[in-house]
């Protein structure tokens, strides 16, 4: 399985190869990309140089193009396409049928993954993406049990990549409109979710506050600690009780799961967070390389170190790990 | 100035969970609305079984006996189980009705069989250049993504025309809670402590879904099994000479447990020439281009 690692920066994308990744995957510097955050990605110099470390180590870059572009934007959809195409990427990422059409036309001799914003979750989604612009991988969104992966990629026209660890949308990808009926900004849209500009914090009577837009997320009391106002991640009141709603503020973490997925036929495994520090990737990525590495070399042996459980939780939201939707009981 | 005798009204699928009886009673009275287009199914979760197809296939029969209505049949918009998959392939193999495709799956399935069909809203559809995809590939009607602005909506149109591609129908999501994401969780079970495997059907205990407040009491979400809705009612029916303008051809209102034949009755007035109301109850926020949740103020003036 390939160990597919984030780069939000030129030093991050240094320790991803450094740490063993196979792929690194980043974005252009606007918004036709999910994580389109201030003074985030790779600029045309700081591409070039991690394209040319890639290429003397013999990894692949991916290029996030997995926003939906908009009409008046569609020549920054268009731009960014042909400039992957032009810096001789490995696969560009894309969910936006008008992106891959354009992408699939212009430049057939580059490879599609099809991004875990497409919301494709079953074979009939996967083969509509394989047949009209020839995909040769797939993203799976984060809400399939380890059954259903299973069922899926069994059925599916394309290799798929699953998500291994990171920030946890509880919201199938592509699917969730949740931050822009707050603020406005969508993951879509705009390749954001409960922008920092909306975000506010104050120190209030009841306790440490966040709001985003003016709505408050969650009310911290004293000793508790906060973390950043992910909007399905707060306290809410539902029939009387306040509680998380939604969800915990909580990673997901697969180390377990290496096994089950390697026997299904899962191609890639991905990291989250594009919008994580270099030190994050360089952790996570050492982590992963070994659980891989060790998974490879006695299958039947392998067994999850608690040192890189320790890694993990300490990089991890509210410093928690799940299994997610992977595991039943969760859902 | 807002005359358009051409608007049609649709009634949108359920979104909440009824039991049969109340699904029975609510379409007999919707089938003397006057509606252009009403859509039966779930498209929230396969779960729900009180209506299987066949059920909602003779409910069709039954509403068509007194409405001239077009009939739809909705697909499931969270495709994840190989049984989910199946059933939709039944849904496409209906033989009878147009479907609606919430989901790509159901657009393979469709264009496989070389059928047309209506795309829903949970498809992301936001260019001229996706539109084209999805129209060659058998779209004749579009519903676009509820929280798309009106400018949105007319720019996607006009650049589908400069591709010189034919425009489908155009229907635009005019009234309900917005349905706004979608999980492999089911929150009204976690609501109610229980595992979604044993949830009970307990989303029937709640016909216009629970209530999420923050905790200063403000409502925010609508719970609704692995549906999570706007708290607040969109309501378009201020801005209508702007529909008009942004090209739609009809508006999806989407059914309430209670006041369906009013609301209806608003929304037919003004489509046959009726002034709009200046103000109504409810958010437009996405309609202009802001946070789904806001009401842009005397919007009916612009």
């Amino acid at each position: 399985m390939h160990l597919v690692c984030p780069a939000g920066s030129l030093p991050a994308l240094k320790a991803a190869v450094q740490q063993g990744a196979d792929a690194i995957y980043v974005g252009f510097r606007d918004d036709t990309n999910a994580r389109h955050f201030a003074g985030l990605n790779l600029d045309d110099k700081q591409l070039d140089k991690g394209m040319q470390l890639i290429r003397e180590k013999g990894r692949q870059l991916y290029v996030a193009v997995n926003t939906y572009a908009q009409p008046e934007g569609w020549s920054r959809w268009q731009r960014a396409v042909d400039q992957a195409a032009d810096l001789g990427v490995d696969a560009l990422i894309a969910a936006d049928p008008g992106v891959l059409g354009y992408a699939s036309k212009r430049h057939p001799q580059l490879k599609l993954h099809l991004s875990v914003q497409g919301s494709a979750t079953n074979a009939a989604a996967l083969g509509f993406y394989q047949q009209r612009y020839g995909i040769s991988r797939a993203v799976l969104p984060r809400v399939l049990s380890l059954k259903q992966v299973k069922q899926v990629a069994a059925s599916s026209p394309v290799p798929i990549e699953v998500f291994a660890f990171g920030s946890l949308c509880i919201m199938a990808e592509g699917r969730c409109h949740l931050s822009s009926y707050l603020t406005g900004e969508s993951p879509n849209l705009c390749g954001v979710c409960s922008p920092a500009k909306a975000v506010r914090w104050s120190d209030e009577p009841e306790g440490l506050t966040s709001r985003l837009n003016n709505v408050l997320i969650d009310r911290y009391a004293e000793g508790e600690s906060a973390g950043y106002p992910t909007l399905c991640k707060g306290r809410f009141m539902v029939n009387g009780k306040r509680f998380h709603a939604l969800e915990e503020p909580t990673s997901l973490n697969t180390l377990d799961l290496i096994p089950e997925l390697a026997a299904i036929g899962v191609t890639a495994m991905k990291i989250e967070g594009r919008q994580r520090s270099p030190a994050y990737v360089e952790q996570v990525t050492r982590v992963w390389r070994a659980a891989l590495d060790s998974y490879l070399k006695a299958p039947q042996r392998y067994a999850v170190q608690p040192a890189w459980r320790q890694v993990l939780d300490g990089l991890s939201e509210g410093s928690q790990t799940t299994l997610g939707a992977y595991h039943r009981a969760w859902q | 100035m807002n005359e358009d005798a051409n608007m049609k009204l649709s009634l949108g699928p359920v979104l909440f969970y009824w039991d049969r009886n109340k699904t029975h009673d609510f379409y007999a009275s919707m089938a003397e609305q006057p509606l252009d287009v009403i859509y039966l199914g779930e498209t929230v979760c396969s779960k729900r079984r009180d209506m299987m197809l066949d059920d909602w296939l003779g409910l069709a029969r039954d509403i068509a006996r007194v409405s001239s209505a077009q009939l739809v049949l909705s697909g499931l918009t969270l495709v994840e189980a190989a049984s989910e998959l199946s059933s939709l392939r039944r849904l496409c193999d209906n033989g009878e009705l147009l479907v609606e495709a919430n989901d790509m799956g159901a657009v393979q399935l469709m264009s496989e069989r070389k059928l047309p069909f209506v795309g829903g809203p949970a498809l992301n559809l936001y260019n001229g250049h996706a539109l084209a995809e999805l129209v060659a590939s058998g779209m004749q009607r579009w519903v676009p993504p509820v929280e798309a602005s009106g400018q949105l909506i007319g720019h996607t149109l006009r650049q589908l025309d400069s591709l010189e591609v034919a425009r489908p129908e155009v229907e635009i999501f005019a009234y309900g809670h917005l349905p706004l994401a979608y999980s492999a969780r089911c929150f009204t079970a976690r609501a109610e402590n229980r595992p979604k495997d044993d949830c009970q059907f307990c989303c029937q205990n709640y016909p216009e879904g629970i209530p999420l407040l923050s905790q200063e009491n403000a409502p925010l979400f609508t719970i609704n099994g692995i549906q999570t809705m706007s708290a607040s009612v969109s309501n378009l029916l201020a801005d209508y000479p702007e529909l008009v303008n942004a090209g739609a051809d009809l508006l999806r209102l989407s059914p309430r447990a209670e006041g369906m034949e009013q609301v209806i009755a608003a929304f037919d007035a003004v489509r046959k020439g009726g002034l709009p109301p200046l103000a109504v109850d409810g958010c437009n926020g996405y309609w202009h281009g802001q946070a789904g949740m806001l009401r842009a103020e005397e919007a009916g003036l612009c």
